[in-house]
């Protein structure tokens, strides 16, 4: 009895130690991700894609809620327990990864240069000497529109302010369309589709972010309060009870074809595709036509490489290639919306998607001003400027009240580097 | 004399074994109540003399609390928070418990048809999930979608409805109210109970006296319920100091429009989660959670020795 139990346990060693050798040969890389709405497109499209190119690597990929991502990497990372590669959110949430040493320094990476400085600033250390994340996608900002009500009113696309108020007023007089649909009961619709969006084109981009991070520029200055005004404006077109209409709602609305002017992130896209209406888009009005416009082109995810990785090398493989044009292909057409920040420009079949990356060519994009540095301090200059916004259309706060409330919160723990 | 005490030690638990029992009985509860409560609380409480200087987590003894009622920043969110939730505490007392009074001396009326309908669909909404409860109000509410507007235009009031889950003025009495509607069970079933227990003696007594209707109601069953009212304004203020759960369905977590809606839960939630970019900050969570524990505390002790003292109760 005792011989052929440890004959058995020797057996079965053996065909185990055989297996393991067997599974030595492919590599396996775990990917963690909070995007769990492309896990089909990841296992239909992307891994096979990589996996027929790179015999021996196998890829996993593993998402979990967007909403516990954050909290369930950390804990991951800290137990040892990640995957080898991570998805990086933008800006101090992958920065504080790095800088405790949970995410290897990619600045090496060759794919590196087929981005933009712009591109990889949401995942490269202060002084911009290094990154840490492979950028993958982002979205844009600009509006989209319901053609059957700008030719129901005989309106144009509109190009400056003054075009896009007057057929906002054309729609108001008609009123078988509610102009624009927007809500600021959510707050950050105000904020992220209203102030970021119209925003660039007032403060000049990347110009006025960086001036605002050094110092030079104040949110109390007239390129920063001006879109304030603007937006302020906005709320005689919008729905009925708007100061209680939900993200969700304006969503509806639009889909329904009860409005015909949405503000809008790309990431709509695809679910506006869904609702069967002929759209178009138009990037931010400018004041004057023939001025240079300004997009909001927000760096949204990334790859990083976990730094306690076995199998560094494999990983790298695989994040050279999503740095590559390949790459960059698959995922901007399998995800209408979220555009690649590669410098390559991408073939895209979506007419929506290609007319957002369009404005690449004529416009100047930056990144929303609030998510660099400036929200790192209490109070956090992001979730401020939600409330503005909001406080703003709803009339609570005038736009130069509400300018020089946020310069003050930013005031009191921002010192900017003289 | 040494030896004395060791033996009538003996004696006495010769005369008294100890019982084991009790403490066996006792033990899982202590167990369970002292890890997930006890424990937390002090830790909560040790938290808050912490905080996070260069990178170290180092003692820094009531400089946390300085900082939210010195800072000015700090300070203005915190009472404001704490505004509201007084605002909203008051709102539950003025109306929550005077209609669950109400209720239950309707409900304990002899001869109700439906009574037990009534006392269940009364209560339902107690059951219900906060998430449920706060959804289904944003949509009855909304101006888009909501039969608010279309009820009240049947009535002739169309005029009268406004979008008050956004504006800063109406948000809070609106989530107040909503979170009396789910509520208002509570109080009822308390009463209820308590008004069923009083004994047909005293009543009939008063009816011979010639007090009856109104007269008896105020006269003889509200003074015999106190001991319930008090334990009903009691539960609420805890309950409503540690509210979080229906303004963050409803009006999220950064509690708008303008903080309108803002309570110390959804206070402390921010702060210790963090929300969107901002990062989590467990030593000024942990303060406001000491704070926010310090006032419930305060509460109750003055219920405790103030008025429950006071409170006259009646042996029949």
């Amino acid at each position: 009895m005792y011989r052929t139990t440890l004959q058995g346990a020797l057996l079965a060693s053996s065909i185990l130690a055989g297996i393991g050798a067997a599974a030595a040969a492919d590599v396996t890389l775990n990917i963690e991700s909070w995007r769990n709405d492309d896990l089909q497109i990841w296992q239909e499209k992307i891994i096979p894609a990589f996996e027929a190119k790179n015999p021996g690597i196998k890829i996993t990929f593993s998402p979990s809620a967007p909403t516990e991502y954050n909290a369930a990497l950390n804990a991951k990372l800290d137990a040892g327990s990640a995957g080898d590669l991570v998805a990086c959110r933008p800006f101090d949430t992958s920065l504080q990864l790095f800088d405790k040493g949970k995410l290897e320094d990619l600045t090496a990476l060759a794919g590196m240069k087929n981005f933009s400085e712009v591109a990889k600033a949401a995942w490269t250390t202060d002084d911009g000497a290094k990154t840490f994340c492979v950028p993958m996608a982002s979205v844009i900002h600009g509006f989209i529109y319901n053609k059957e009500a700008l030719e129901k009113v005989g309106a144009e696309v509109p190009k400056t302010v003054d075009q896009f108020f007057a057929v906002l007023d054309k729609l108001k007089a008609d009123g078988t369309y509610i102009p624009l649909a927007m809500g600021t009961k959510d707050m950050w619709e105000a904020a992220t589709m209203g102030y970021q969006n119209i925003g660039p084109t007032y403060w000049k981009g990347e110009e006025g972010r960086k001036a605002l991070i050094a110092g030079t520029q104040k949110l109390t200055d007239e390129p920063w309060v001006e879109p304030y005004r603007v937006l302020a404006k906005w709320a005689p077109y919008l729905g009925d009870g708007f100061e209680a209409q939900t993200y969700p709602d304006s969503q509806n609305l639009f889909t329904l074809g009860r409005a015909a002017i949405y503000p809008a992130g790309s990431w709509e896209i695809s679910l506006f595709n869904t609702a069967g209406l002929k759209l178009g888009a138009f990037p931010p009005p400018v004041a004057k036509d023939g001025d240079t416009c300004y997009i909001s082109d927000h760096n949204d995810i990334a790859m990083g490489l976990n730094a306690a990785s076995a199998h560094k090398e494999e990983a790298k493989v695989f994040l050279e290639w999503v740095a590559s044009a390949e790459f960059a292909s698959i995922y901007a057409n399998a995800l209408p919306g979220f555009f690649s920040l590669n410098s390559t420009a991408v073939d895209m079949t979506d007419p929506l998607a290609k007319e957002f990356v369009s404005w690449r060519e004529s416009c100047k994009p930056t990144i929303r001003s609030t998510y660099q540095i400036l929200s790192r301090g209490t109070p956090n200059l992001e979730n401020e400027t939600w409330a503005e916004s909001a406080n703003v259309i709803n009339g609570t706060d005038t736009p130069e009240v509400a300018a020089k409330k946020l310069q003050d919160g930013l005031d009191s723990w921002y010192k900017p580097a003289k | 004399m040494t030896d004395l005490a060791p033996e009538l030690g003996v004696e006495a638990s010769q005369r008294r074994p100890r019982r084991w029992h009790i403490f066996v009985f006792l033990a899982p509860a202590v167990f369970i109540y002292t890890a997930v409560m006890i424990l937390p609380l002090f830790e909560t409480l040790r938290q808050s003399l912490f905080n996070v200087v260069d990178g170290e987590h180092v003692f820094v003894g009531f400089s946390n609390f300085a900082t939210l009622f010195g800072d000015p920043r700090w300070a203005a969110d915190f009472w404001n928070a704490l505004g509201n939730n007084f605002v909203f505490f008051l709102i539950h007392m003025m109306v929550q418990n005077p209609i669950g009074v109400a209720l239950a001396a309707l409900l304990s009326l002899p001869g109700l048809r439906f009574a037990a309908f009534y006392r269940t669909a009364f209560f339902l909404p107690t059951l219900l999930s906060f998430v449920i409860v706060g959804f289904i109000w944003k949509l009855i509410l909304s101006p888009i979608w909501g039969v608010s507007p279309w009820l009240m235009d049947l009535v002739g009031l169309k005029a009268l409805f406004a979008p008050w889950l956004g504006r800063s003025g109406s948000a809070l009495i609106a989530v107040s109210l909503v979170s009396v509607w789910q509520f208002i069970g509570i109080p009822m079933m308390l009463i209820y109970a308590a008004l069923l227990s009083i004994p047909e003696e005293v009543i009939e007594a008063a009816e011979i006296d010639g007090i009856t209707g109104w007269g008896q109601f105020f006269k003889i069953k509200l003074p015999l319920v106190l001991p319930a009212i008090g334990i009903i304004s009691i539960l609420t203020f805890v309950g409503n100091f540690n509210a979080f759960d229906l303004v963050y369905t409803m009006q999220g977590a950064l509690a708008g429009p303008d903080k309108a809606t803002d309570i110390l839960g959804t206070f402390l939630y921010r702060t210790f989660f963090g929300f969107q970019l901002q990062l989590g900050d467990q030593s000024m969570g942990a303060t406001i959670a000491t704070i926010m524990f310090l006032i419930i505390l305060t509460g109750v002790c003055i219920y405790l020795f103030g008025i429950q003292r006071r409170i006259r109760r009646y042996q029949f």
